[in-house]
């Protein structure tokens, strides 16, 4: 049996402040299966950041233990979180942060220029990723020349070109129109079934859990499956 | 890397400033180096292309060739001294040539030299009269055939060839017979007198090492004390003082260069935090965000220190000759260039603390 994509128990974190502590995740407790996209749905402040960047190897856990793809991040420490962040997991962040004088296809190499160095097969791999999210005739074009959803789908494919374990979505469809994101939903299902790569995918929008096969609630840093 | 020469070539804008400004100090950087280089060829030349291992003195003389007295005696016992191969005589001495052609007042600074052991690059002493001649005399109008007119006397030498970097104390050499330089100095300048077989300087040369040749002189002959060549280049009057001076206003320049690359690439650090936060978070190392910093000063270092070789090389062929001792070389300005970039690394380097502080959490800016 595969191990599941993420396994988080009992993970608490808490910003420590000059004057106040906020408690940003109280016990949480998370499995996603090896293939499963999970939508997780919050209120503005509920945490879901805050998961996503600890599931992703960016934050450290105050508390709990937290392993992808069966690895034990838990006590890694820098260095080791920037290997495992290159070769585990794919983010696509709130705000779309592509390079702005890359132009498409140089944002998704650049995750291989700054990391594993393949070079071929990762030309390769960058150049299916765009026709698959129908970006081909738009490889050259800097992100200043993209609309908001093909700059998403850019962002989609740089989170997929090292071949992760897991990608967290961080609302990535809060920039586009209703129509726009379900288009851009039903890329990321397709594209995560047809590798079997798992996804959390964090979201406000109700009609987006749709695309995902459960849905987690979080509230005040507390989750509650449906 | 190829990031950071990607984003050089596509915001080229980014970098202009710094390019500039780093073009103006590169040019500094070669145009004062440029002038030292000139300045101390016009007053070394002559004691540079000396071939021999050391050069002979007088006890009193404080390596001035003008107060140096090598009696036969002295000579002849340097001469029999173990670890001493070659001997040859040297006098010198400053005046002012007539030039024809030229106005009456118009007149070339000459160094009159006699010698008999040629130096590099001069032939075998020319017939007495004669005399080949320094090429910035060519500056002054001199030519070969001519006869220029030395001193208040008007002593008469003819130029019959020409001698390159040979130059003493800012005048343009003459190189003649020992018989035809005493002339000139007792001619012109009857209060130094020298009789027919005194000379002011010994060259020597021996079998062993130039210290080895020095130590031999020196233990021959009491009266007498010979330096290197090397070491009788820095006791030419007003050259160390030069270097010195020289050498610490470059000093500075690329201090200032320095400070110039540290501050605007820690500017440029704190403009990307954003930029590096995201590529940390998709697994970039510091090290190699850091190195595309350092690699991004050394391509604007070396494009400003092109553009500024090219400048200087110009201004070196605009310049008229004989006007600024500006003499441009290749090794002065790959010198130059070696120590912008060493200062290019050292003044990226104030970033990278910041850099390794850059925290991959940042990307999540919301
Ligand atoms: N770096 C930080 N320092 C201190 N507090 C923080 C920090 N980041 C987040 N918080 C706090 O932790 C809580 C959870 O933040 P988080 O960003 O995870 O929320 P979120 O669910 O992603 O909200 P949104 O939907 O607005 O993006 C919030 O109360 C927030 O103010
Ligand atoms: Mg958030």
């Amino acid at each position: 049996m595969t191990q599941p994509a993420l396994q988080m128990s009992d993970v608490r974190k808490v910003y420590s402040m000059a004057d106040n502590e906020v408690v940003a995740l109280d016990h949480a407790t998370l499995t996603v299966g090896a293939d499963e996209i999970i939508a997780l749905v919050g209120p503005s402040g509920s945490g879901k950041t805050t998961l996503c960047s600890i599931a992703g190897g960016i934050l450290s856990a105050t508390e709990g233990s937290i392993a992808v793809g069966g690895e034990e991040i838990t006590d890694y420490g820098d260095k080791e979180l920037t290997t495992f962040r290159q070769n585990k997991v794919g983010f696509v962040f709130q705000s779309v942060n592509l390079v702005p004088f890359l132009n498409a296809r140089e944002n998704l190499l650049v995750v291989d220029e700054l990391g594993r160095r393949e070079g071929k097969p990762a030309r390769d791999r960058a150049d299916r990723l765009l026709d698959e999210l129908g970006l081909a005739d738009r490889a050259k074009n800097l992100p200043s020349q993209l609309s908001g959803g093909q700059k998403q789908r850019v962002a989609i494919g740089r989170a997929l070109m090292n071949e992760p374990e897991l990608v967290l979505f961080d609302e990535p469809t809060s920039a586009l129109d209703t129509e726009l994101g379900q288009q851009v939903m039903e890329l990321i299902r397709s594209e995560m079934k047809s590798r079997g790569t798992a996804a959390i995918v964090v979201t406000h929008d109700e009609r987006i859990t749709s695309y995902c096969d459960r849905t987690v609630h979080i509230t005040d840093g507390v989750l509650n499956a449906d | 890397m190829k990031l950071a020469l990607r984003e050089l070539v596509r915001k080229p804008g980014r970098f202009v400033t710094a390019t500039v400004i780093l073009t103006l100090i590169a040019v500094l950087l070669m145009f004062l180096g440029g002038l030292l280089d000139g300045l101390l060829r016009l007053s070394t030349g002559a004691i540079r292309a000396q071939s021999a291992d050391a050069i002979v003195y007088s006890e009193s003389s404080q390596s001035s060739f003008l107060r140096s007295r090598i009696e036969a005696d002295d000579r002849a016992a340097i001469e029999a001294a173990d670890g001493v191969d070659e001997v040859g005589g040297l006098g010198v001495v400053l005046l002012g040539a007539r030039v024809p052609g030229n106005g009456p007042r118009d007149l070339a600074n000459v160094a009159v030299w006699g010698y008999e052991l040629p130096p590099t690059g001069v032939p075998e002493p020319p017939a007495p009269g004669e005399a080949y001649a320094d090429e910035l005399l060519q500056a002054d109008g001199v030519e070969v055939g001519q006869e220029l007119l030395i001193g208040p006397a008007r002593t008469p030498i003819t130029v019959v060839g020409w001698v390159t970097d040979t130059a003493y104390n800012g005048s343009g050499g003459l190189w003649a017979d020992l018989d035809t330089w005493r002339e000139a100095l007792a001619q012109n300048r009857p209060d130094a007198v020298l009789a027919d077989d005194v000379v002011q300087a010994l060259v020597i040369s021996g079998p062993g090492d130039p210290a080895e040749v020095v130590a031999a002189a020196d233990a021959a002959n009491e009266g007498t004390y010979a330096l290197t060549v090397d070491d009788a280049i820095s006791a030419i009057p007003g050259v160390d003082e030069q270097s010195g001076t020289f050498n610490q206003i470059l000093g500075v320049t690329v201090v200032i260069a320095l400070v110039v690359i540290a501050l605007f690439f820690a500017l440029l650090t704190v403009e990307r935090t954003a930029l590096y936060g995201v590529l940390k978070a998709i697994g970039a190392r510091s090290r190699t965000i850091f190195g595309g910093l350092v690699v991004q000063a050394a391509a604007v270092t070396l494009i400003a220190s092109a553009i500024a070789g090219v400048l200087v090389v110009v201004l070196d062929l605009l310049i008229p000759p004989g006007s600024i001792p500006l003499y441009v070389s290749v090794g002065r300005i790959v010198l130059s260039v070696v120590l912008l970039l060493i200062a290019a690394v050292i003044g990226s380097a104030f970033s990278l603390r910041r850099v390794l502080r850059v925290d991959p959490a940042s990307a999540l800016g919301n």
